[in-house]
């Protein structure tokens, strides 16, 4: 059978032969070229890491956790002033952000298709590209300049407006994705639409709900620049809403641009816990994605 | 959705179920929400609370634009469009022209693109196209690290580790070389540069441009890539000459959307890129962005002039970046359409 | 596609059971391996002992078939009996599926599909396919017939694609419908005349042999007709395989019909024989509509 019985010749052209092997050689040149793509972005993330942990890690100690920040010359110091103020800061911004939030992806998903609803969801989306940075003038032009003082207030305020519109449409998404037999179920056994909603849809889009939300404080627990001018910094303990708040990713700036090489390492360590609190909220996320209507 | 399934009711308050509210009360309220929630009090209420948390959002996005465009109108009114072309920055003349800031932010944010753009298309090709599962996974989970990683810390990193490495490694080695001849290696290596703004912003928008890329490649229909290999295509000529340019629309807009976070990045790039307000075709020299000169000289601002002036770049920084945005909103919107239908 | 196949198998498992325990569920005697050989004897593409499994689930059980040359066969059965499976194992269409195995060995034209060697770009190019949803690029009319012809380098001047842009669509009989139309997007066409214009594409890179994967099932009847009777005219050049679950297509369009079940090849041989006089118990079953 090596002949062909199928009236035609073979393919065994040299041409057509050669001209294959080098397609295919082209096609593995450029497959392994995506590769090598894939390692050049995976790199720096290693990279990262491994100088965290060099930089870092030395300088981690219990004082690290309880001390407050020593001044120029001195050894020692820790970072507990601004480990509290990043926590009060997110949890301000929490409180602030999340009912709103909340609030607002429940309507763009129950509302849908009415015209304030596309308008309450491009402006989400649209809110979600503004840079940090106009965040921060934002709030410094509003809430600094009407309590005259920077403060935990203003910086909370601050990372709320950069929540907002991340849990709007995390929180639409997840109430979409409840089935509407769910929703019929509730509302024909009688219920009105708000105990639907309360009682039925939002428990069981729960999880999704509560995974946007840690993604969402995880991000701005990391935030620097609204920040700058609105919480502002401060070298001792505070926790009084119209007094200026040190915060951990403020610290790493100012220790990071400064001539001195403990406040250097300082720098890391404090940027080794800042990942790790935001990795470890990240993780914790993603245990939480088991929605069962999640499945696509 | 359940309020879709009552009838549409034209006029509320001829219906039997507006007995059952109190009398007098639903009136206002009923021309609020019209048809949906009739005859139910609660409901009225409910329906009138989510709206107002909807509303919210654009207000307070108005209210932004108001707080800004207001604090940046005494330097509208005294430079004009002069603001925008000159390239005089001089806090103690009282002189304010934006041009290096707005030319160091678009040169460092497209430099970023053309070298994230690449590198991300390639790895969204490897993981939707090539890499066996057990792979593709975690390559995938550190794309999304990399998105997770604060801004400060890149640029904490940028400063010990990326700006030294450049320096060393590849600008002097270039400027050496080249320096004489080609226009962007000339002049010191300073390290703190536009190169080095430039590199960190690829880093943090690659997991941006990828994901989006892997998203729209994953929606090229699996018809249209077994017609290309049906028919004799290799992997790379059915993912380059027919999944590539089915999905061209989204990763445009991926891209774009990658645009709009290094256009408004900065802490990382005030870190890294030198800070100093001049205009310079070299990419070894330090540059100056619009966000980073917020950052540095906001709180410094001494003068009523001054700070309207920072509050105009702060404006034209929110203008670009929400056009950019829009445009990308656009597109990426355009080809989920076009896939799900 | 993917989830389709997977089913497919799915269903076969389940519903394995009930064959086994009917009166006559002695394992079916091997299948004559074909009808009568083709005029010139040839045999254009070979199954021998064929078997393929989707993960764990097994699709294709020992199959051994013959397909002559220049002949119209058809494959049918019940959805989920392998005969999607078993076409797209000819040009190895389901190597994009992960997590895919097989045994034994499929021959085109007396060489082993599955080797190890063996170019899959070479092979596609010879084995042309057509699906069951029509998928034209969103291209032109005239690339989309020219796409096969470039990729392959078939022919090196732009008269040379004209003509044989004309040539395919000509065969396809698609050209008179479409010739003052060629640059206009190929998704404006009908349903009927996309599947034509893929056929076109298809048959542009000069292939020995076509797998139609149920090309008519999402046309209408006027449409369908048509793509049959353009069946009818290719046959004398190309060696057709087609899938079908409409055994009145299969009986109006093939010379020969293989019978698949649950896996299994139960028959083969002339079509007419098949469907006037089928030796094995389940074909009749199948055929009279008692079942699937």
């Amino acid at each position: 059978m090596n002949t062909s019985t199928l009236g035609r010749p073979v393919d065994t052209d040299e041409k057509a032969s050669a001209l294959r092997r080098r397609r295919n050689r082209f096609n593995r040149i450029m497959l392994t070229l995506t590769g090598v793509c894939a390692v050049v972005v995976v790199v720096p993330l290693l990279l990262i890491f491994y100088y965290l942990m060099v930089a870092g890690a030395g300088s981690i100690n219990l004082d690290f956790f309880t001390q407050l920040p020593a001044p120029v010359g001195e050894p020692g110091g820790g970072m507990a002033n601004a480990l509290l103020g990043t926590m009060f800061l997110v949890l301000l911004a929490g409180a602030i952000g999340i009912p709103i939030a909340v609030g607002a992806g429940v309507f763009l998903a129950e509302d849908g298709r009415s015209p304030l609803a596309t308008v309450v969801r491009f402006t989400a989306d649209v809110m979600n590209g503004i840079p940090s940075i106009v965040v921060g003038i934002f709030v410094w032009a509003w809430v600094v300049v009407w309590m005259g003082r920077f403060s935990l207030l203003a910086g909370g305020i601050a990372l709320a407006v950069m929540l907002i519109p991340m849990v709007t449409r995390t929180t639409e998404e997840m109430v979409r994705l409840v089935p509407k037999e769910l929703r019929e179920g509730g509302v024909a056994l009688g219920f009105t639409r708000w105990r639907t909603t309360l009682g039925i849809v939002l428990p069981a889009a729960r999880s999704g709900i509560l995974t946007g939300v840690l993604v969402a404080l995880a991000r701005i627990a990391g935030e620097t620049a609204p920040l700058l001018f609105t919480a502002f910094g401060n070298p001792f303990w505070e926790w009084r809403l119209n007094e200026p708040i040190s915060a951990l990713p403020l610290l790493i700036y100012q220790y990071a641009i400064s001539p001195y090489d403990e406040w250097h390492r300082l720098a890391w360590a404090a940027a080794l816990v800042l990942i790790g609190l935001v990795l470890a909220v990240s993780l914790a996320s993603r245990f939480l994605i088991r929605n069962p209507y999640r499945q696509r | 959705m359940n309020p879709k399934a009552d009838p549409p009711v034209g006029i509320p308050e001829a219906t039997p179920a507006s007995v059952s509210a109190p009398p007098g009360g639903p009136g206002p309220f009923r021309r609020l929400f019209p048809s949906r929630q009739r005859g139910n009090v609660q409901d009225q209420v409910y329906g009138f609370a989510l709206k107002g948390f909807g509303i919210l959002l654009p207000v307070l996005f108005l209210f932004m634009v108001h707080r800004i465009g207001t604090s940046a109108w005494p330097a509208i009114q005294t430079f004009g469009w002069g603001f925008i072309t000159s390239q005089e920055w001089n806090p103690v003349l009282r002189d304010f022209g934006a041009l290096p800031f707005i030319f160091g932010t678009i040169v460092s944010s497209f430099l970023a693109l053309a070298i994230a753009v690449p590198l991300a298309v390639g790895l969204a090709i490897f993981l939707t196209e090539l890499a066996p599962r057990w792979l593709a996974g975690p390559v995938a989970f550190a794309t999304e690290l990399l998105a997770a990683i604060p801004s400060v810390v890149y640029g904490l990193w940028g400063i010990f580790v990326l700006v030294p490495f450049l320096r060393f490694t590849i600008q002097e080695p270039l400027s050496r070389r080249f320096g004489d001849t080609i226009p962007f290696f000339e002049g010191p290596a300073y390290g703190f540069s536009m190169m080095s703004g430039a590199v960190i912003l690829s880093i943090m928008i690659i997991p941006f441009i990828s994901a989006v890329t892997r998203e729209v490649l994953v929606a090229v229909p699996r018809e249209q890539r077994e017609a290309a290999l049906a028919l004799g295509a290799t992997r790379w000529e059915m993912t380059w000459q027919v999944a590539l340019p089915y999905a061209a629309p989204g990763i445009m807009g991926g891209a774009i959307l990658g645009l709009g976070r290094a256009l408004g990045e900065t802490m990382a790039i005030t870190m890294v890129i030198g800070n100093r307000p001049d205009i310079s075709a070299s990419l070894f020299a330090p540059g100056y962005t619009m966000a980073s000169v917020l950052a540095n000289e906001f709180t410094e601002a001494t003068g009523a002039l001054y700070l309207s002036a920072l509050m105009e770049i702060a404006l034209l920084l929110f203008g670009i970046t929400i056009l950019v945005n829009i445009a990308a909103q656009f597109l990426v919107w355009r080809v989920s359409r076009r896939g799900g239908s | 596609m993917i989830m389709e196949k997977l089913s497919d198998a799915g269903e076969r498992t389940v519903g394995q059971s009930p064959v086994r325990s009917s009166p006559s569920g002695n394992r079916p005697a091997p299948p004559p391996r074909t009808g009568e050989p083709a005029p010139d004897g040839g045999l254009a593409v070979a199954a021998r002992d064929f078997s393929f499994w989707y993960g764990k689930t097994q699709a294709l059980d020992s199959i051994t078939l013959d397909v002559p040359v220049r002949r119209v066969s058809a494959l049918i059965g019940p959805s989920g009996c392998g005969k999607s499976t078993f076409l797209r194992s000819i040009n190895r269409m389901n190597d994009l599926i992960p997590d895919t195995r097989h045994e034994g060995e499929i021959l085109l034209d007396g060489s082993a599909v599955y080797s190890s060697g063996r170019d899959v770009v070479e092979l596609r190019k010879r084995v042309g396919m057509v699906f069951q949803k029509s998928n034209p690029f969103p291209k032109s009319i005239y690339e989309n017939v020219a796409y096969g012809p470039r990729v392959n380098r078939l022919v090196s001047s732009r008269g040379d694609m004209d003509a044989l842009v004309e040539e395919s669509l000509r065969q396809a009989a698609l050209w008179d419908e479409v010739k003052d139309r060629l640059d206009r997007s190929a998704l404006g066409l009908s349903g009927g005349q996309q599947q034509r214009l893929c056929i076109a594409r298809a048959l542009a890179v000069s292939p020995e042999v076509i797998l139609m994967d149920e090309p008519a099932s999402a046309l209408d009847p006027i449409a369908t007709q048509k793509i049959e009777e353009l069946i009818h005219e290719l046959k004398d050049r190309y060696t057709i395989l087609i899938v079908t679950h409409n055994m009145q297509q299969a009986a109006r369009v093939s010379d020969f019909t293989a019978f698949f079940f649950m896996g299994r090849l139960i028959e083969i041989g002339k079509t007419e024989e098949i469907f006037t006089n089928p030796r094995q118990e389940q074909t009749e079953a199948y055929i009279t509509g008692r079942f699937g």
